[in-house]
C-alpha cells in the first residue's frame, strides 16, 4: 500500500501570526514556521497502519516555499519513507484551487492508493483541500473521520456531522481527511532523526508537473482585495474573591445589560 | 453598481430526516443582501416540499428541489445537484454552509465549474465589480476581503456568524432534472442522527455562551457550567483540555480548531486562555473570566476577572443571577 500524507506548513498558533498588510501575504519571519499540528496526527495514522502492513510506503507531500524541508524532514523523522516538497514562485499567495490543483498534479504524478489530509488548517482553515483534490483526481473522499481503519481494499471511518454520526466507507484510491480526536503524533527518535537524514526529498516545480496537472488556466481564482488590523483586546478589571466575587460578577452583568 | 437583483444561489442543508437546519436563515439572510435568493433543497422526495416551504418562509424567492435518495452516495447527488442548479440560474455568488458537508459540496463544486471559491466567509455585500466575501482571519486579528477574479463567487460561509434575515417570499417551487456526473463517492455504512436532549441554544450564532476548561475537573462538574449557562440561556462551550479529557464531546470545542463564536457574552471558567482557545471567542463583545490563577493569560483579554475558586464563585454567581431575575 503506497499512502501519501498531506502536510501544510504553517505559522505556530502558540506565536505571533501577522499578515503583510501591502500584499496580504504572511509576515514569515513574525513567529516560527512548523507542521500543522493535523498533519503529523495524519503522519501517524499511515505510520500505525505501515508499521503492522509490510511492504507499506509512506511518502509525505508539501506545497510550500523554501522553509518547507525542514519540516518535512520531521516526517521523515518520524519514519515516513520519502517527502516530495512542491516549490514554484508561481505559488506565493496561492488560493485553494491552485493549491488543491497543484496538489492533485503532484499525487498523479506520484501514485497513490491512499492519500490521508487534516481536515483542517490551522491557517487559511478552509477544510476544504482533501475534497477539491478528491474531486480532480475523480476518487471518494471520506473527510472528518475522528476514526480510520485501512484494509487493503478500502478505508472506513467515523464522521461526526452537525446533524449525526456517519460510518463511511471508501473503496481505494482515495483521499481521507482526519479530525484531532485521532492521536497525537509520535516524537521523532534519535535514531528516527539520524536516518532521516539520508531519505530522499525530492522537490517539484510546476514544469515538472505540467503533464499530470488538470489546470485548464481558466479556473477563476479567489484573490484578497483589501485587508485591515483589528485592535487588539485590552483587559479590563480583575478582582479577587473575597467571599462576594459572584455577587460582584452578577452586578457586572446586570450593569451592562447582560442578564 | 452591479446588479443588486442577480440571482444567488444558497445550498439549503436539511437533515436525512427533512428537518431545515439553522445555517439556512442566515445565507438567505446574506444572499438577500446582494440579490435575489434563490434556494437548492436537495433532500428525500418524501419530505422536500415541507423543506421547499421553509426555504420561502426564510427568504427564497426560487427553491429548486432535486430529490437524494435514501441509501444514496454520501455527497454526490447534492453536488450533482448544484451543479445543475448553477448551470440553470447562472447566479452571481453561490452561498453554501461552512460546515462538515457544506465544505465537502463547496469544494467539489468549486473545482468541477472552475469558480473561485472564498472560505469561511463572515459577511458577503458587492462593489461595482460583483460580489465581495468578507473574513475574520488569525482569531479576528484581521479582518480580510476578497473576490472572485472572475465568474461566480463560491462561498463557504462560517455557521451562526450572520445576523441578516430576509423576508418570507410566497413559494415558488420547481423540480431540477439532474444528470448523476458519476463521480466516484464514499458510501453510508451507518447513521446514526445526534439526539439534542436540550433546548439550550446552539454554540454557534448563540448571543451568551458559557465555556468550561479543565479546571472543570471531570464530567460530573461540567453540571456547574451547565447551570450557569441555563441561567443566563446561554449555549455550552468548553476547551480542547475539557474535549480531551472527556467532560463534554467535541463538538463544544471553542478555539482554533474547534468553533469560533462572537457572542456578546463570553463566560470562560477554569480556562486558561490559551493562545489556541482566544482564537475562537477573543472578538466576543464582553469577556468574563473565572480562573484561579491570577496569571492566567484569559486575564488579559477579560473585561471582567475574577480570580477565585470556581466552586465557590460560580454558585453564588448563579444564585445572584436567579435573585437578580425574581
Ligand atoms: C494546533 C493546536 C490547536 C488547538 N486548538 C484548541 C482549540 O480549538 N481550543 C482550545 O481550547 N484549545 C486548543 N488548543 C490547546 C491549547 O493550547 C490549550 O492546551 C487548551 O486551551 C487548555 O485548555 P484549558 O484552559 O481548559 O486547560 P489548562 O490550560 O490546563 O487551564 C486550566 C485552568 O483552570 C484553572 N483552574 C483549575 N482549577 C480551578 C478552580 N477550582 N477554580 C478556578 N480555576 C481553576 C487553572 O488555573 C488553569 O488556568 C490547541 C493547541 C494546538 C497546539
Ligand atoms: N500547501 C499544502 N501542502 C500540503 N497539504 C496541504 C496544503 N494545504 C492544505 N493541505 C492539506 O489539506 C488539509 C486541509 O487544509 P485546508 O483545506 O487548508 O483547511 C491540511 O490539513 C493538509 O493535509
Amino acid at each position: 500500500m503506497k499512502i501519501v500524507v498531506l502536510v501544510k506548513e504553517v505559522p505556530d498558533t502558540w506565536g505571533d501570526r501577522r499578515l503583510n498588510l501591502e500584499t496580504g501575504l504572511l509576515e514569515r519571519g513574525a513567529g516560527e514556521l512548523v507542521l500543522d499540528e493535523i498533519g503529523e496526527r495524519a503522519i501517524e495514522v499511515a505510520l500505525t497502519y505501515a508499521e503492522a502492513n509490510s511492504g507499506s510506503e509512506v511518502v509525505v507531500l508539501a506545497m510550500g516555499p523554501a522553509s518547507v524541508p525542514t519540516n518535512l524532514r520531521k516526517g521523515l523523522a518520524m519514519g515516513a519513507d520519502r517527502a516530495i516538497h512542491i516549490l514554484d514562485d508561481a505559488l506565493i499567495g496561492a488560493d485553494t484551487t491552485l493549491t488543491a490543483t497543484t496538489l492533485a498534479a503532484a499525487l498523479s504524478h506520484e501514485g497513490f492508493d491512499l492519500v490521508i489530509a487534516g481536515n483542517v488548517s490551522t491557517d487559511g482553515g478552509g477544510a476544504v483541500i482533501p475534497s477539491m483534490v478528491a474531486e480532480l483526481l475523480d476518487v471518494p473522499a471520506a473527510t472528518g473521520l475522528s476514526t480510520v481503519a485501512i484494509t487493503a481494499t478500502d478505508v472506513t471511518g467515523r464522521r461526526d456531522t452537525e446533524v449525526g454520526s456517519y460510518t463511511v466507507k471508501a473503496a481505494l484510491p482515495a483521499v481521507v481527511s482526519i479530525t484531532e480526536a485521532l492521536p497525537d503524533a509520535r516524537f521523532p527518535s534519535f535514531k528516527g532523526i539520524m536516518a532521516a537524514k539520508k531519505k530522499p526529498l525530492d522537490t517539484l516545480t510546476l514544469a515538472d508537473l505540467a503533464a499530470t496537472s488538470g489546470a485548464s488556466g481558466e479556473d477563476a481564482h479567489s484573490i484578497v482585495i483589501s485587508l485591515a488590523e483589528r485592535p487588539a483586546r485590552a483587559a479590563g478589571v480583575t478582582i479577587v474573591d473575597e467571599g462576594d466575587a459572584g455577587t460582584q460578577l452578577a452586578e457586572f452583568l446586570a450593569k451592562n445589560q447582560l442578564i | 453598481m452591479t446588479d443588486s437583483s442577480a440571482p444567488i444561489l444558497v445550498l439549503v442543508e436539511v437533515s436525512p430526516a427533512g428537518t431545515v437546519l439553522p445555517s439556512a436563515a442566515g445565507l438567505l439572510g446574506a444572499a438577500a443582501g446582494i440579490g435575489t435568493p434563490v434556494a437548492l433543497v436537495v433532500a428525500p422526495a418524501a419530505v422536500s416540499a415541507a423543506a421547499a416551504e421553509r426555504a420561502a418562509e426564510l427568504g427564497a424567492a426560487r427553491v429548486l428541489v432535486a430529490d437524494r435518495p435514501a441509501g444514496s452516495p454520501l455527497l454526490a447527488p447534492v453536488v450533482d445537484a448544484l451543479a445543475a442548479a448553477a448551470a440553470s440560474v447562472s447566479p452571481d455568488a453561490v452561498l453554501i454552509s461552512s460546515s462538515s458537508e457544506g465544505r465537502d459540496i463547496a469544494a467539489r463544486f468549486a473545482v468541477r465549474s472552475g469558480a473561485a471559491l472564498a472560505v469561511d466567509v463572515v459577511s458577503v455585500s458587492r462593489d461595482e465589480e460583483g460580489p465581495v466575501a468578507h473574513h475574520s482571519v488569525y482569531g479576528g486579528a484581521y479582518l480580510v476581503d476578497s473576490a472572485a477574479t472572475s465568474g461566480t463567487l463560491v462561498a463557504t460561509v462560517r455557521q451562526g456568524a450572520i445576523e441578516a434575515r430576509a423576508a418570507a417570499q410566497t413559494p415558488s417551487i420547481e423540480q431540477l432534472d439532474v444528470t448523476p456526473s458519476g463521480k466516484r463517492d464514499v458510501e453510508v455504512v451507518d447513521y446514526q442522527a445526534t439526539v439534542t436532549a436540550s433546548d439550550r441554544p446552539e454554540l454557534r450564532g448563540a448571543k451568551t455562551v458559557v465555556s468550561g476548561g479543565r479546571g472543570v475537573g471531570s464530567a460530573e462538574n461540567f453540571a456547574l457550567v451547565e447551570q450557569l449557562a441555563d441561567a443566563l440561556g446561554a449555549a455550552v462551550g468548553a476547551s480542547r483540555a475539557a474535549v480531551d479529557a472527556g467532560y463534554v464531546p467535541a463538538s463544544y470545542q471553542v478555539g482554533q480548531t474547534g468553533v469560533t463564536v462572537s457572542p456578546r457574552l463570553y463566560i470562560a471558567v477554569g480556562i486558561s486562555g490559551a493562545i489556541q482557545h482566544r482564537a475562537g471567542m477573543q472578538t466576543a463583545k464582553t469577556i468574563v473570566a473565572i480562573n484561579k490563577d491570577a496569571d492566567a493569560p484569559i486575564f488579559e483579554i477579560a473585561d471582567f476577572g475574577v480570580v477565585g475558586d470556581l466552586f465557590t464563585v460560580v454558585p453564588q454567581l448563579i444564585d445572584a443571577i436567579s435573585a437578580k431575575k425574581d
